[in-house]
């Protein structure tokens, strides 16, 4: 059942313990994005160094899966390249909207919310973070 | 008064008894957003384009006839329904946005000065918060808002202080969309009045849940959606007094709304035509005035009763499970609750509820002022109609310790 793969452990560990989570200044946000039909919204930090992210935080309020979704992407990226991120921005959108499956080894716990997209009002849920890091590589690569 | 037999009613609304998510009853609870359609308002729907479809107020043949009869005939029931002085008093459009965007634009700007005043509160929904906005910008009036206390009731006080004779328009809420809070509008618009500002209700929540009367109330305008009260979506009514319909300029123009055409200047139609360019939605009206049968052959009164019995009961059932805390405690308020669950998003909410067919909404329901004004992004909202039932509000909170059970681990 897509549903009991969406609302999984691992999900509720990253929402009630998110990774990376800490207050951000506006002034040190590379990037924030919203969802305007529910007014979730997340900032993020991001720096790099010689080309790879070497910190990264978000702050803000969302929901279980926009919330564990971010936590779970500032874990994957850091320390890679900016080529290397942009690949998995491309590779986790595609997934969540259908249009491609990833190995799992790819993006490791981030696979469960593949099941996002049974769901078509939460894909925007599961992509938020994710654009506003493609927004922040853009500013700052 | 009688008390409403919600399980023949239910029988009359065929999206009732269909299931979601792998054969779960339905459980509608989100009224406020749109309310379901009886039958009766569907074949009227399909009834008036299988028998009498025809362009109005300008064909000669006998559809064009009933077409036209059809229409005013609604135009005459929904003046009765809110007690107007005159069918021509009522104005079709395709819903209260588009009304008091109408009234906005029409009589915003033929009134409104630099350095006056347009008087909203902070419960408003979106609709009538953005064309205020817009023709505060327009005619360089400015904006001023009746604030809100802890309870979610309008604070008085600083309502009187605020209001002076630099106000030339009140718009407000009869009665907010997530606090449920009904407002006692009559003394607003009494005062309003008195330092000679005109009146627009925006009765989109309360008219179809009780009776409004605009004569009893005052209003200058009144603006309401069909579909949240049985009716189809894209028809809605902005009531106003005959006197300013006269005085003001059309909001669109184009066929229909004419009397006579020339190259280069028109003479417009008389109310209410005059704000009703182009081809009207005929099955619409036609959907609105059965959707009025089906409320007062139950009676406004007991429909009333019967929401007010079951909120109570539902409030009860959600406030006995731990970390709900219910946004809103007006001593007036009507069918619909909003709640706030410690560490659980409304997103979330909303999809658990979902899963075991229960419909409901999460979000800033085009509040998004009010919302944050109470300290939250989101909220859960629950709202109720005549076909509710204790076993939808029962399905509801279970859902609800459901989601509680899981996030918290309880």
């Amino acid at each position: 059942m897509a549903f009991e793969d969406l609302y999984r452990e691992v999900i509720l560990k990253h929402f009630k313990k998110p990774q990376n989570f800490g207050p951000v200044a506006d002034e040190d946000a590379a990037a924030e994005d919203e969802n305007p039909t529910c007014g979730d919204h997340f900032k993020l930090l991001v720096v790099l160094a010689a080309g790879r992210i070497s910190k990264i935080r978000f702050d803000g309020r969302g929901c279980a899966i926009s919330t564990s979704s971010c936590s779970m992407m500032t874990e994957r990226v850091l320390g890679k390249t900016v080529a290397e991120a942009r690949a998995m921005i491309s590779e986790f959108l595609g997934m969540v909207q259908g249009k491609c499956d990833p190995a799992d080894e790819h993006l490791g716990d981030l696979a469960v919310l593949k099941s996002v997209r049974d769901f078509p009002v939460r894909v925007k849920c599961a992509a938020l973070c994710w654009q506003a890091l493609s927004k922040a590589l853009d500013k700052l690569a | 008064m009688k008390t409403l037999d919600t399980e023949r009613i239910k029988k009359d609304f065929p999206i009732l008894s269909r299931t979601v998510r792998a054969g779960k009853r339905l459980v509608y609870l989100d009224n406020a957003a749109t309310t379901q359609k009886p039958r009766s308002v569907i074949e009227a729907i399909s009834g008036y384009y299988s028998v009498h479809n025809a362009n109005v107020h300008r064909g000669f043949h006998q559809l064009a006839e009933e077409s036209t009869d059809i229409l005013e005939k609604a135009r005459a029931k929904t003046a009765a329904f809110i007690n107007a002085g005159s069918a021509e008093e009522v104005v079709f459009t395709r819903g209260a946005t588009e009304s008091i965007n109408l009234a906005a634009f029409s009589c915003g700007k033929m009134i409104l000065k630099p350095g006056d005043q347009i008087m909203l509160t902070v419960m408003e929904h979106h609709s009538n918060l953005l064309p205020w906005q817009q023709i505060a910008r327009e005619t360089g009036a400015e904006l001023c808002f009746i604030p809100g206390r802890e309870d979610g009731e309008l604070d008085w006080p600083v309502f009187q202080q605020l209001l002076s004779p630099k106000v030339k328009i009140l718009a407000m809420t009869h009665m907010s969309n997530v606090l449920g809070t009904i407002n006692p509008v009559k003394k607003y618009i009494d005062a309003a009045h008195e330092v000679g500002a005109k009146v627009l209700i925006d009765a989109a929540q309360s008219l179809p849940h009780f009776r409004v009367d605009v004569r009893d109330m005052d209003c200058d305008f009144l603006a309401f959606s069909g579909h949240k009260m049985l009716g189809p979506m894209g028809i809605g009514v902005l009531y106003a007094k005959r006197s300013l319909l006269d005085m003001m300029p059309p909001y669109q123009t184009g066929g229909s709304m004419i009397h006579r055409v020339a190259l280069r200047d028109a003479v417009w139609a008389d109310v209410p035509l005059k704000f009703e360019a182009g081809t009207p939605n005929v099955a619409g009206a036609a959907g609105l005035a059965a959707a009025i049968d089906y409320l007062e052959a139950l009676g406004m009164e007991n429909i009333f009763r019967h929401e007010q019995e079951l909120m109570r009961y539902l409030l009860a059932r959600l406030e006995a499970i731990r970390g709900v805390e219910v946004v809103g405690r007006a001593r007036e308020r009507g069918g619909l609750i909003a709640w706030h669950m410690d560490h659980v998003h409304p997103h979330d909410m909303a999809q658990f509820a979902d899963q075991e067919g229960v419909a409901i909404r999460a979000g800033h329901h085009c509040a998004q002022p009010l919302v944050v004004r109470y300290g939250f992004s989101a909220l859960s909202r629950a709202s109720l109609y005549l076909y509710n039932d204790r076993a939808d509000a029962d399905a509801l909170a279970e859902v609800v310790e459901k989601t509680a059970r899981f996030f918290h681990g309880i």
